[in-house]
């Protein structure tokens, strides 16, 4: 039987693109379903009834919930393509750890740059900073945070990168003026086909920000 | 293996080190306890070791340091395969992590803000805890275990918690086995395990731990 693969997804979600990043990266062919937020389906409510949220990928109609999950989950069923984890235990618990790091705090610290201002906002912005220097630590002098070719950090980190537009302009700052070798490595994971499909172009989530700063009446 | 090669950097009353003790328990191993003082300064090795968070549970396997519970937990697993703490198939070990990323992100928290409260612990907060071992329920249908007939992921990083069951109880006036009555059954059956019986603390201890950190923190 021909594997099924259906993706519910909405183009802004970085946790979505992590999804498509690793299907591409791996060839494989899925269905690629938006959702309306506003007006989610039954299909979403009905594979995803603990946290209604996408991205859900159903395989042969069993549905994998959480992108950190959906993306280990491709990686060991399609373990010959590409493989995203290191196959030694203790480089895989490194690589899970920055993984998570990013989940805590990448997300809520971006979102509190574009939904606030004053002494919150430069907060939010001041820990963003410090938050991706560790990342850049990490990197160190390595093209990929998987090493020479892109690996499971890379997948979960990069997606931000369409956001980082957003988060500067409502900011009122720039991020490669803090963090070049982090923007340089951003744009090094785009020359690869897997993630400049997979990511939004920075203006278009920008639009899509503003939008959600008048419909939440966010200055 | 000698007991020097396995470090855990620990806390007597934190549920994640708990978890981290159980995981190394059901594999057989043996490994050196280091009680951390989090209130009279932590050590240099924790700090050194966890930079990061400056937290514990920290694993320092041949001195190499693992951080984050449910990480440590996978690393044990799949550095000792013995018996398998994970599904074989990769469906039930996405369905594993699934039931344990809810718990981590929900099950401590939601328990937190019934002691945490001045005062009464506002209905809301119960309502929520409740909600979620409702959901666990759910999640464990007829099975003994939530990985089925046998004790293993889930159960090893949501029984942890429940040693913080009786203080939450108290402080918030209501009794998990009255609400949740599977649940319950399914605390009863894992605490008949040798390996959480032996790392769980008193739970009456929990409690007294919980009312000297409120003095502290100012809630009364």
């Amino acid at each position: 039987m021909a594997d099924e693969l259906v993706l519910l997804d909405f183009w802004p979600s970085p946790f979505g693109m992590r999804v498509r990043i690793a299907l591409a990266e791996k060839g494989i062919k899925h269905e690629y379903r938006e959702e309306d937020l506003r007006n989610k389906s039954a299909l979403l409510l009905q594979m995803n009834p603990v946290h209604k949220k996408i991205p859900v990928l159903i395989h042969n109609g069993k549905p994998v919930c959480e992108s950190l999950i959906q993306v280990q989950y491709i990686d060991e069923v399609w373990h010959d393509q590409a493989p995203l984890l290191p196959s030694d235990p203790y480089q895989r618990a490194i690589a899970r750890f920055w993984a998570d790091f990013v989940d805590k705090k990448i997300y809520e610290l971006g979102r509190k740059i574009w939904t606030t201002k004053g002494e919150e906002q430069e907060a939010g912005k001041k820990e963003f900073i410090e938050c991706l220097k560790l990342l850049e630590g990490e990197l160190g002098d390595k093209p990929y945070f998987g090493g020479e070719n892109l690996g499971y950090v890379d997948v979960v980190l990069v997606p931000f990168y369409s956001w980082f537009l957003a988060y500067e302009k409502c900011g009122n700052f720039s991020i490669e003026a803090e963090c070049p070798k982090l923007i340089a490595w951003a744009k090094r994971c785009l020359q690869k086909e897997s993630v400049s499909k997979s990511l939004p172009d920075q203006e278009k989530v920008y639009g899509f920000v503003l939008q959600l700063k008048k419909i939440f009446g966010i200055e | 293996m000698s007991k020097e090669e396995l470090v855990i950097l620990d806390c007597w009353v934190s549920p994640f080190c708990m978890g981290v003790k159980i995981a190394l328990a059901e594999k057989g191993l043996e490994y050196e306890a280091r009680e951390e003082d989090l209130f009279g300064g932590k050590s240099d090795l924790l700090l050194n070791s966890n930079p990061i968070y400056m937290k514990v549970p920290v694993l320092l396997h041949q001195a190499k340091p693992l951080c984050e519970s449910t990480i440590i937990v996978n690393y044990i697993d799949e550095t000792w395969p013995s018996p398998p703490l994970l599904p074989p198939c990769s469906y039930g070990r996405a369905q594993a992590r699934f039931w344990a990323d809810f718990i981590d992100k929900k099950l401590f928290d939601a328990g937190c803000n019934i002691w945490r409260s001045k005062g009464e612990a506002p209905e809301e907060a119960k309502r929520e805890v409740i909600e979620i071992l409702k959901q666990l329920e759910e999640a464990l249908r007829e099975k003994a275990f939530f990985g089925g007939d046998t004790f293993e992921f889930v159960d090893i990083i949501t029984v942890p918690v429940t040693s913080w069951f009786h203080a939450i109880e108290k402080f918030g006036n209501f009794k998990v086995e009255d609400e949740c009555p599977k649940f319950s059954a399914w605390m009863k059956r894992c605490m008949q395990r040798e390996t959480v019986a032996k790392v769980l603390p008193n739970p009456e201890k929990v409690y007294e731990f919980l009312i000297m950190f409120r003095k502290m923190q100012g809630i009364e």
